[in-house]
């Protein structure tokens, strides 16, 4: 494994791959390896949980598909060893049952491959400030599955009902993510802060990671999108 | 392009409306008891309280009604449903009513015979209803699920699908059948001379499962892994076909025009998109759902301009013509963003929003490319206000368009539903509706 790191690497969040394919991986990493240091990277579940355990990086790009238990398994044995790594999911746009089980198991958003290298970086970098990514697709899927208000919400207590129901604003920043709008762009738009629009985001990324809907998981057995 | 105008919206209408003639099958809808009755009533055109009246008259008969109505119960197929609650635990409780009835006809008829013939009755009546129970009429589901394991022989089932519900009710129908069986024996003949007799008979079937069962289980086995083997065969055959059909071929084409960065990526794209579709989207009619619609409207583009349409769809809706005309309009939308703007990504978000008193559609076509001052459209794009502001004034609806010169395009357009086209949550069913 090479380790390359650009000359300023101090602030750059260190970022680890893990993908069974490697001619991606390699393409990832020549994409972004000129933008933010890449500090390993794996094709397995057991070998990714020891290099993140030995490169102790800031940010784990991680595939949704792979054999032996995939990104889920990856996600549990970073929690159970209680690295600080945070993740951000890569997918070729596959089930959102998958998609959905990444989140939920932990990572703090979503992307496709089809992304390109400049808007990778900074989902990166925004995933390692703590905030949320959320494509198109998965606000869109937000959307459709909190939108529909569901009578058994009724008797929930306070605080279960707000995890399980989106706030106006939150409902608008999720509408223009679906709109292939930028954060600064949804910022400028609703006129409020770029800070603010991030913590809506993080805000619906922990509903949908502790929201006890019904919908989701049936939502998104349902329909393979994302 | 296709004329969404004569779509034709799809009506609520009974079964007796969509068929000539109704097969005769168990009904699944508005049954007392096995669906019998209302099966009959759909198939003749008659009213079910009439076909239900037949029957009951017919039971003082000798109780020929009872056993007219057991037999149309086992041999009649059930109707498909796709209502999966209403197949589910039913039948026991089916069955239990249908004993009620058979103890009652008996009771009548117990007036007019001797208790001998009654005995005998009853015990036709239990291998009746033991036969009705194993071969599972009773609850569709059931039935289904066994025969779709175990064709071609109906008994192989209980080898197959071992569930508990699936032997608990074999085991009961043939303790039935037997017991009724057993009775007949013993009333037809003496008990103490047929007691040797079914003393030997018991153990000849002994033997021949000792016999036969290790050859019945190996015969189940080679059943199980032929079925396999078959449904195995079948999927290789399709996802060659696929393969062979669609991926190789672009592949071939990608090949060629390697030099075309603009091909390759249109090929490339439409392959995944085909792919895709393939692999995780159940087949809907791009005539007859709004999503649909929206996404073969945005894989046209996307093919002929070599540009990328991120659709997203909120909600779905049932296409009528207003909904027809959003669509049209936003093709054009898409059309001008991948011919003027410049870039290679356009963004399309459909919204349906349910649940709110006026439901509207609201559409947004949105690029970053080179936008354009709005008082200065050039001669081309007229397709802006013919196509677009006013195809949806037409319906009724708004389009509006936000743009300046190198600060991208959006194209906004909402379209008010119809009641006819209330539009519905994504995909997942609302129990408190149903």
């Amino acid at each position: 494994m090479t380790i390359q790191q650009p000359a300023d690497s101090q602030d750059l969040p260190r970022v680890f791959l893990v993908d069974d394919h490697t001619m991606f991986r390699a393409g990832v990493r020549a994409e972004i390896g000129a933008l933010l240091p890449v500090v390993g990277e794996a094709s397995t579940v057991a070998e990714a949980v020891v290099g993140i355990e030995r490169t102790r990086p800031d940010v784990v790009l991680l595939d949704v598909h792979m054999p032996d238990g995939g990104g889920p398994a990856v996600l549990t044995a970073i929690r159970e060893r209680g690295l600080s790594a945070r993740v951000l999911a890569l997918s070729v746009s596959d089930a959102a049952a998958d998609v959905i089980g990444l989140i939920r198991a932990g990572a703090r958003g979503y992307v496709t491959k089809t992304i390109s290298a400049p808007e990778l970086a900074a989902a990166v970098r925004r995933v390692a400030g703590g905030d949320a990514v959320f494509s198109p697709r998965l606000a869109g899927f937000v959307l459709d599955a909190f939108t529909q208000s569901d009578p058994r919400l009724l008797g929930q207590d306070r605080g279960e009902r707000e995890l399980n129901v989106l706030t106006t604003r939150e409902r608008e920043v999720m509408r223009l993510l679906a709109r292939g709008y930028a954060y600064k762009e949804i910022a400028s738009e609703l006129f409020i802060s770029i800070k603010t629009v991030e913590s809506h985001a993080s805000a619906v990324l922990r509903k949908l990671q502790l929201s006890s809907r019904y919908e989701l998981s049936a939502w998104a057995m349902d329909r393979h999108i994302i | 392009m296709r004329d969404y105008d004569q779509v034709i919206m799809p009506t609520v209408a009974s079964p007796d409306a969509l068929l000539d003639q109704p097969r005769l099958l168990l009904a699944p809808r508005g049954r007392l008891l096995g669906g019998v009755s209302a099966g009959i009533a759909t198939h003749i055109a008659v009213p079910t309280w009439a076909v239900r009246v037949a029957f009951a008259v017919l039971v003082p008969l000798q109780g020929v009604g009872v056993l007219l109505y057991a037999v149309f119960w086992v041999i009649l197929p059930a109707a498909p449903c796709s209502d999966q609650r209403r197949r589910r635990g039913r039948g026991i409780g089916h069955v239990l009513v249908f004993g009620v009835m058979v103890a009652v006809t008996i009771s009548i008829l117990s007036l007019w015979h001797s208790s001998t013939q009654i005995l005998v009755l009853g015990c036709l009546g239990g291998v009746v209803i033991g036969g009705a129970l194993t071969f599972q009429q009773a609850d569709a589901s059931m039935r289904e699920q066994s025969i779709s394991v175990a064709s071609p022989l109906p008994w192989s089932g209980v080898g197959l699908a071992r569930t508990p519900t699936t032997l608990l009710r074999w085991a009961c129908g043939g303790g039935l059948v037997l017991a009724g069986l057993a009775g007949l024996l013993i009333v037809a003949g003496e008990l103490t001379a047929l007691r040797s007799g079914l003393i030997f008979t018991a153990a000849m079937l002994i033997g021949v499962v000792v016999v036969l069962g290790p050859w019945l289980a190996r015969v189940l086995g080679s059943l199980r892994q032929e079925r396999y083997e078959r449904i195995r065969s079948q999927e290789r055959a399709e996802v060659a076909a696929v393969v062979h059909d669609k991926m190789m071929h672009t592949l071939a084409l990608i090949q060629r025009r390697a030099g075309d960065a603009r091909e390759v990526s249109r090929l490339a794209r439409g392959q995944e998109r085909e792919l895709r579709t393939w692999l995780y989207k159940p087949a809907s009619a791009p005539d007859q759902q709004l999503s649909a619609a929206m996404e073969a409207a945005a894989a046209e583009v996307e093919d002929s301009y070599a540009v990328t349409v991120d659709v997203v769809v909120v909600g779905d809706a049932v296409l009528d013509p207003a909904l027809a005309a959003l669509v049209a309009a936003t093709r054009e939308a898409l059309l001008n963003a991948a011919k003027h703007a410049g870039v290679a990504n356009i963004s399309l978000y459909v919204e349906a929003e349910p649940a709110i008193e006026h439901p509207v559609v609201s559409v947004f076509v949105r690029d970053r490319g080179s936008g354009f001052a709005l008082d200065a459209i050039p001669p081309d794009r007229h397709g802006v206000h013919d196509s677009i502001m006013a195809r949806m004034r037409r319906h009724s609806g708004q389009a509006e368009l936000r743009t300046a010169p190198e600060e991208g395009t959006e194209v906004r357009l909402r379209m008010p539903l119809s009641t006819s086209g209330q539009p519905y949550g994504g995909g997942h069913d609302d129990p408190a509706t149903r």
